[in-house]
């Protein structure tokens, strides 16, 4: 069973591609890249003597070919908050929003903090999921911050990287005690950087905003206090640190800092934090609860910054789907979160390519190569022999967003009916086509 | 003329005019109140219904009271004996309330933005009677129409607003109305209390009591929640009333006939001391009789379009 890609710009930051060709795929790998203008029954006819008959035709003239996406910080909510999403679900919505792999948070219910949790979402997202799942175990029990999780049998259970997002570690003492068991096997620590102290009953950023609507703010010292501790405990540790959600203009200068000295440390920014600022809040939707919550416009420009110069690497959703019964009520009582994987990539496109903030090898690198190489995966490239996981993207289709069209159960996004360029019309995992024309 | 809209739910969205309009209606409606009978049919045959869900007994009844003198019928859901106790939500117990006919719903709410909320679910108009810590319009509204009927108008006032500003709806009202008619406000307490960047809604800020109180013409003493100290805002009720209390030595330094405004309940002996609550500068008393006349003006402009004036004047 083969496919044939045709067409499209190749961009894979990680070969440093970026031609107009066809991509061939073979036993869900890749096969062979052939540059336009080169004979296609040449290179197809190397590998197969008759093969008009099995070869899959997917047409990408003018389209963009990538390795497939990855999101390295989704919650998919099961087991425990099927109602919120399941992995069914939830991969359904990374295939529809071009996603290829993603990787899931722990907090579900029971938390994945023992091995039986991580191989039954592994086992799950077999037999229930459309695209790659890698399950991130807890740092401690229960994500309650007080002792160690069994890591080494998370790890050998599938366990990708260790995090208790959604709660930080608090106990300073315990985070130090993490970063070093971690060097049993050089695993990465995923922080969720919030001092509880200083954000307790937030509900937005605190500021001029904040201060308008009446609303109790979450200062961005909260996290860069946090993103501080956690970078010092690096250093003195020497291990590897990989920053949730970055919010602040302040934990772009943080990071940016430690890695100048050399501490071994990574980061992720949201669609959503690059594209909105507190003002949002304005309208009272509780669509725009998030935490880390939408920031000032200054905060906004340094992640676009720290973006372009390379201090933030990744691009994140942390997808966190609700149910529309928990997200229609008064806005303190909603839960936070933004259903992100559907709207990711034309956000990103709307944002950062239209308005030409980073190159769209860099912005490709950070939805690819980059979370691959930090999180120690196999995946982010299109080298022959590889498997096959491609996203087709076209860069001049622009639609509305419609929250009733989201296959995640989750409808909770602020962009609802917004008009967005730069649409993902293909998905293929181990060159299968999972999503087509938005239709998964 | 009437007011054109459907809610008001903060001064932030009013203008000038609307202000000016709601005040102006205010002072026939003051009459009414001094009457023998003090009952108009101007809203007869319509309906206010009060929804709290925070404990008020002044508001409540101030707005209860206006609609009855207006002629129209009131009921009243107290959240302590309503089915939100058993979990309903607040969308189900808004339409639950809208289909049974009311015509205006009077909402007090602990989260701010929840009059939003009810104003987007609900077809009737919704007067806020205050909102989590964003605004409190009437409350404002009454603040001004007492210090307009004292001093005749705003301009060039130097209003000041003492006290835990940070947690307070009354505050932020006042602010908004206050600038729009021309006053000078002056905002002062414990920088714990202090919301950050208040200064761009273009008052002053202070953290020395005796600062703000010079020259004052108004002074608007905030209640003081005393779970507030609980939390470590400030270290002790004690010391509070020592910076901030505003005691007879403190009111010298405003002008000599300066007024004194507190929007009830009061903490004698905390955020201002009982001589000065019960001395002739105080209007805390009066305060109370111009809300329901406030709240009169407010249920008639919005109800009735200001289209008939049956029965007022």
């Amino acid at each position: 069973m083969k496919v044939l890609v045709k067409g499209g710009r190749v961009i894979d930051p990680a070969n440093g591609l970026d031609l107009v060709a066809d991509v061939l795929i073979d036993q869900g790998k890749i096969a062979a890249i052939i540059p336009d203008g080169q004979s296609q029954a040449d290179a197809a006819g190397g590998a197969d003597k008759n093969p008009s008959a099995e070869v899959t035709v997917i047409e990408a003239t003018g389209k963009l070919i990538v390795p497939g996406l990855i999101d390295m910080h989704v919650h998919l909510r099961e087991p425990g908050f099927e109602r919120k999403e399941t992995i069914a679900s939830g991969t359904r919505a990374a295939a529809r929003g071009g996603f290829t792999s993603v990787v899931c948070m722990p907090n579900t219910q029971p938390v994945a903090d023992n091995r039986a949790v991580i191989e039954f979402i592994i086992n799950q997202a077999r037999s229930t999921g459309v695209v790659n799942v890698y399950p991130i175990g807890a740092i401690t029990k229960g994500s309650r911050g007080e002792e160690l999780s069994e890591m080494a049998d998370l790890a050998a259970g599938g366990a990708i990287a260790f995090s208790d997002d959604g709660r930080p570690v608090m106990n300073a003492q315990i985070m130090r005690l993490a970063l070093e068991y971690a060097k049993i096997g050089d695993w990465l620590i995923i922080p969720h950087c919030e001092d509880l102290n200083l954000s307790a009953e937030g509900q937005m950023n605190e500021g001029y905003w904040a201060m308008l609507l009446g609303l109790k703010g979450i200062p961005a010292v909260a996290e860069e206090a946090m993103i501080a501790r956690d970078l010092m405990l690096a250093e003195m540790t020497g291990s590897r640190l990989h920053i949730a959600h970055v919010s602040t203009a302040g934990s772009v200068q943080l990071i940016r800092e430690a890695k100048k000295r050399g501490i071994r440390v990574s980061a992720e920014v949201t669609p959503h934090h690059l594209v909105l600022t507190d003002e949002a809040v304005a309208s009272f939707s509780t669509s725009t609860k998030v935490n880390p919550p939408l920031r000032s416009e200054k905060d906004r420009l340094a992640l676009l910054e720290g973006l372009a110069d390379g201090t933030i690497e990744v691009i994140a959703t942390d997808h966190a789907p609700h149910t529309l019964e928990e997200k229609d009520c008064e806005y303190n009582y909603a839960p936070f979160g933004i259903s992100g994987l559907e709207t990711a990539v034309p956000l990103v496109w709307s944002e950062l390519i239209e308005k030409k903030v980073i190159s769209l090898e860099k912005l490709i690198a950070c939805l690819t190569v980059n979370p691959a190489r930090i999180l120690g995966l196999a995946k982010g490239s299109l080298g022959i022999g590889e498997e096959a996981d491609l996203t087709i993207i076209d860069p001049e289709m622009e639609q509305i967003v419609r929250v009733d069209d989201f296959v995640s159960q989750g409808k909770n996004s602020p962009f609802d009916g917004w008009q967005l360029k730069g649409w993902p019309v293909a998905t293929i995992v181990k060159g299968r086509v999972v999503m087509k024309n938005g239709q998964v | 003329m009437g007011l054109n809209r459907k809610d008001v739910l903060g001064l932030q969205e009013l203008t000038a005019e609307e202000i000016q309009l709601i005040l102006d209606t205010a002072v026939p409606m003051k009459d009414i109140l001094s009457r023998e009978i003090k009952k108009v049919p101007t809203l007869r045959g319509k309906v206010v219904a009060t929804l709290f869900y925070e404990p008020s007994t002044r508001t409540r009844m101030s707005f209860e009271l206006a609609a009855k003198y207006m002629g129209a019928d009131t009921m009243s859901l107290a959240v302590a004996t309503s089915s939100v106790q058993k979990g309903e939500s607040f969308r189900d117990t808004a339409q639950t309330i809208e289909s049974m006919g009311v015509d205006t719903v009077i909402l007090r709410h602990s989260v701010s933005g929840s009059a939003q909320y009810l104003a987007k679910i609900v077809k009737a108009s919704v007067i806020n009677g205050g909102d989590g810590t964003r605004e409190h319009p009437t409350q404002a509204l009454l603040d001004m129409f007492t210090i307009r009927e004292k001093r005749g108008s705003f301009a060039g006032m130097k209003v000041v607003i003492l006290g835990d500003i940070l947690h307070s709806r009354v505050a932020r009202s006042n602010i908004w109305g206050l600038t729009k008619m021309g006053a000078e406000v002056r905002v002062v307490g414990p920088p714990t209390l202090m919301p950050p960047e208040i200064d761009k809604l273009g008052v002053k800020v202070y953290y020395q009591a005796e600062d703000a109180l010079e020259g004052a013409d108004v002074i608007n003493v905030l209640r003081l929640q005393l779970e507030r100290q609980q939390k470590g805002l400030f270290p002790t009720v004690r010391e509070y009333h020592q910076l901030y209390g505003l005691t007879p030595a403190r009111l010298k330094l405003a002008r000599p006939d300066a007024l004194v405004l507190h929007p009830g309940p009061m903490n004698r002996g905390v955020e201002i001391a009982p001589e000065v609550a019960d001395s002739p500068q105080s209007t805390i008393v009066e305060q109370v009789a111009n809300g329901v006349a406030i709240r009169m003006a407010l249920l008639y402009l919005l109800m009735e379009g200001g289209s008939s004036s049956e029965g007022i004047s």
